[in-house]
């Protein structure tokens, strides 16, 4: 039997989960997945229609509401019982509570997995994706958190799962939530756009940034921003693209003045499409381009927008 | 407050691995090796809270390497106020250095230990949590913003979509993100005064840790290459390219 956690924010179920679901499907039939929330019975009911789930777990509670990893992390070892591996999407939930079910479990985590082998054998990327190691765990649970983009999503309908519900675990005492600064946004969640168009250190200014968001409008893309840009205080932390942020590999994405560091190329190099628009002919994003553009971007982009 | 800040020894983040011909693993024979770049948040904002005089002591750790005295030898020369490597040639995974770690948490007691998210050659990005789980403690990680008050520590994190803030009760874990601080650059005088400072070596026998790595890593290869691209005169062709041959928008 095979657990997933599903990613959730009490009302929708979170795309990353249908992955996750997907990744599972590699490795049995049996999948389970488990909803720990408040309220989340919608959550729950979405699971349950994800094509390949034969069972879903309701866990509701207050102290289930905002993801704390105490008390995730329990109520997944709570239930954990029987099931062969544990998955976890790789977003910032499934990374923070994963290796504490491993430990409590004493068994080694398998981060990030971009194929599975078999049962016990994972692919994934070290070095910033420079290297992509093949891993063997002998242990007799597989804790493992996935490279959402490494695997095509599950169908969101035509499953009819049961769901159960089970009792929730108590809070730990020992965390608790204070608040939550969610931008809001009418573009696309940057982990799923399928066009992305992220913005380096060239734009020189927040002020700047501000022309991608209307090649994005044009578009209909997230934007997102290297490590340089975001370190300049140019674009929000949530829109890093790399090693260290987000990884993303929509249908085409488009770097504007972006030098394309190892770290950033980490989280991008998976794109189907890529342009880059650089005024240096010599940056090593042209290596990774489909389509390069040596262009000072203060013209190119305008352009762009013109003509798309 | 007493303050435990681990650092990892990793290749420098310029450096572009290769990986070896037998696909063993990768080359790390001669190249730059430096603190892994979270860490050095990580010992940075332990130092801040020092210096601010939350924190009484911090005491950097390392497992790894005999080498790794140079790892903690930079954390004291940023703030540091001791050392202590487990020293140990075998390949360490996350699982052992965190059972390491709460050996030493056991023994130093401190209300706090403040860590890298992530450690840039694994890229795991577990250990912290790890820690946290084996010691029983709450966690704050992906941390932006750090706030002790009283018993309780308030932390702001980087999550998907934005920014969230809990409160933990001490003792607690917390691991770093980018946009925490910004690292010091250590000075001469710094660096002279880190070499007279206590730095303890343990094996891990002596914590009475078994390190054996429990994933076997059955061959490390290079990443499918892209195939190679053009370059496009001007944004005319640039549309017609993504309409016409690549059919994106």
């Amino acid at each position: 039997m095979i657990l997933v956690i599903a990613e959730h924010d009490n009302a929708t179920l979170n795309a990353a989960t249908l992955n996750t679901v997907a990744a599972a499907g590699q490795l049995g039939s049996d999948i389970h997945v488990l909803v720990a929330g408040e309220n989340a019975s919608a959550v729950a009911d979405q699971a349950s229609k994800v094509a390949g789930v034969a069972k879903v777990l309701l866990a509701d509670s207050p102290a289930l509401a905002d993801g704390l990893a105490e008390n995730v992390a329990a109520q997944v070892l709570a239930v954990a019982n029987g099931y062969t591996h544990i998955l976890f999407p790789a977003t910032a939930a499934g990374k923070n509570v994963a290796p504490r079910v491993a430990a409590k479990l004493d068994v080694a985590q398998i981060s990030d997995i971009t194929a599975v082998e078999s049962a016990d054998t994972f692919v994934r990327p070290i070095y910033a994706g420079n290297a992509m190691a093949t891993v063997q765990s002998a242990d007799a649970v597989k804790v493992i958190t996935v490279r959402t983009t490494a695997f095509d999503a599950a169908a969101a309908e035509g499953g009819s799962a049961a769901v159960e519900n089970i009792d929730a675990v108590a809070d730990s005492g020992l965390s608790s939530f204070v608040g939550r600064e969610v931008a809001k946004s009418d573009r696309p969640d940057l982990a799923a756009a399928s066009v992305v168009v992220s913005g380096g250190r060239g734009l020189g200014s927040a002020e700047n940034f501000k022309l991608l968001d209307q090649l994005a409008d044009k578009l209909g893309a997230a934007v997102g921003a290297s490590r340089a840009a975001v370190d300049a205080g140019y674009a929000p932390n949530d829109w890093q693209v790399g090693q260290t942020g987000k990884i993303v590999a929509p249908q085409l994405y488009i770097a504007v003045g972006i030098s394309g560091a190892i770290q950033h190329l980490a989280g991008m190099k998976d794109s189907k499409v890529i342009v880059a628009i650089n005024k240096d002919a010599e940056a090593p994003i042209f290596g990774v381009a489909d389509y390069g553009l040596e262009a000072d971007l203060f013209t190119a982009v305008p352009e762009l927008i013109d003509a798309l | 407050m007493k303050v435990l800040v681990p650092v990892k020894r990793v290749v420098d983040y310029n450096v572009k691995v290769r990986v070896k011909s037998d696909q063993s693993g990768v080359d790390i024979a001669n190249v730059k090796m430096s603190m892994n770049p979270f860490d050095e948040i990580a010992v940075e904002e332990a130092t801040r809270l020092k210096e601010a005089g939350t924190v009484t002591e911090i005491v950097a750790v390392s497992c790894g390497v005999s080498q790794c005295q140079e790892t903690l030898r930079t954390a004291m020369a940023i703030g540091a106020d001791r050392g202590a490597l487990v020293e140990t040639d075998v390949e360490l995974q996350p699982l052992a250095v965190a059972k390491l770690l709460k050996a030493l948490v056991d023994k130093e007691q401190p209300q706090l230990v403040i860590m890298g998210k992530q450690a840039i050659d694994d890229d795991a990005n577990q250990t912290g949590q790890m820690l946290a789980a084996l010691l029983d403690w709450p966690q704050a990680t992906f941390a932006s913003k750090v706030e002790v008050e009283g018993d309780q520590v308030k932390v702001t994190r980087e999550v998907d979509g934005g920014l969230e803030t809990i409160s933990l009760k001490l003792p607690a874990v917390i691991t770093t993100d980018l946009r925490l601080n910004e690292p010091r650059y250590v000075t001469l005088p710094n660096i002279m005064k880190a070499k007279k400072k206590q730095l303890d070596v343990v094996k891990p026998d002596e914590l009475g840790v078994d390190v054996t790595p429990r994933l076997k890593t059955l061959k490390v290869a290079e990443p499918a290459p892209r195939a190679a691209g053009i370059m496009v005169p001007d944004v005319a062709t640039l549309v017609d390219k993504l309409k016409n041959e690549a059919k994106v928008i």
